[in-house]
């Protein structure tokens, strides 16, 4: 466990926030597509993230465990002129939620500055280990 | 002669070595801010210089027998989602260690001068 590990713990780091944050945008951009390439509503996806035990140099990383469809139902709403409309005039829009997807983008990006700093740190205490003695 | 200095700089070598850790560790629990049931860990710095001070000599501190033993930090708050990271206590954890490595550094440095100018003359 040297300090030229917390390079790759952060560097994890950076990658799954980054993929949470790639995720939030595609949510927020499909947050209307009422079809799909299946024909059906876009489904919100989510990150899950799991710690990486490391168990050679005993430090914990971040992975992105896998990315989930959120199971949660369908919004409809009434508007019986859409194309898309069902017989009683229902259209099934996304069930993104936005508020949610802009805390998430938030906390993704406070996330991603915060291992930033952590990085530049490193490098900086590195970089005056260097110069040990002289 | 060399196990002088070696004993002369160990104190600040071992200290210097175990804020590496410590560092580490801190970058883990920040890194895992937002893992669910990611439990915070962190060992106690004065312990495990104590110990590392009892053993032999610069850097044997670091084999195996003698990592600093870790433990869990005890939440302030509890979490919806079992993370017991606390963002600012770990922030505030970092900056402390950061400043102390630097300083463990630089009394070595001024150390090594030390020396350096009782051997040149």
């Amino acid at each position: 466990m040297s300090l030229f590990d917390v390079f790759g713990v952060a560097s994890s780091a950076l990658a799954a926030q980054s993929q949470r944050l790639n995720v939030t945008a595609s949510n927020l951009a499909n947050a209307d597509s009422v079809a799909g390439p299946d024909g059906t509503a876009y489904k919100a996806r989510q990150v899950v993230f799991a710690a990486a035990p490391q168990v050679e140099d005993g430090v914990t990383k971040v992975n992105v465990a896998g990315v989930i469809e959120d199971p949660s139902p369908a919004k409809s709403v009434y508007n019986p002129s859409h194309p898309l409309a069902d017989a009683q005039g229902y259209v099934k829009m996304p069930n993104v939620n936005v508020v949610d997807e802009m805390v998430n983008m938030m906390s993704a990006s406070r996330s991603y500055q915060s291992n930033v700093e952590v990085m530049n740190t490193a490098k900086t205490l590195l970089q005056k280990t260097l110069t040990l003695g002289q | 002669m060399i196990d002088r200095l070696d004993e002369m700089m160990k104190f600040q070598a071992d200290a210097l070595n175990l804020r590496a850790q410590r560092q580490t560790l801190l970058a883990a629990n920040i890194a895992n801010a937002d893992t669910p049931n990611y439990k915070a860990v962190d060992f106690d710095f004065a312990k495990a210089l104590a110990a590392a001070q009892a053993s032999g000599s610069a850097g044997a501190a670091m084999a195996d027998a003698q990592k600093p033993e870790m433990l869990y930090r005890q939440p302030s708050q509890a979490s919806l989602d079992g993370n017991t990271v606390d963002m600012d206590a770990e922030r505030g954890q970092f900056a402390d260690n950061t400043v102390r490595y630097e300083a463990a550094l630089r009394v070595l440095s001024a150390q090594i001068k030390t020396m350096l100018a009782a051997v040149t003359g």
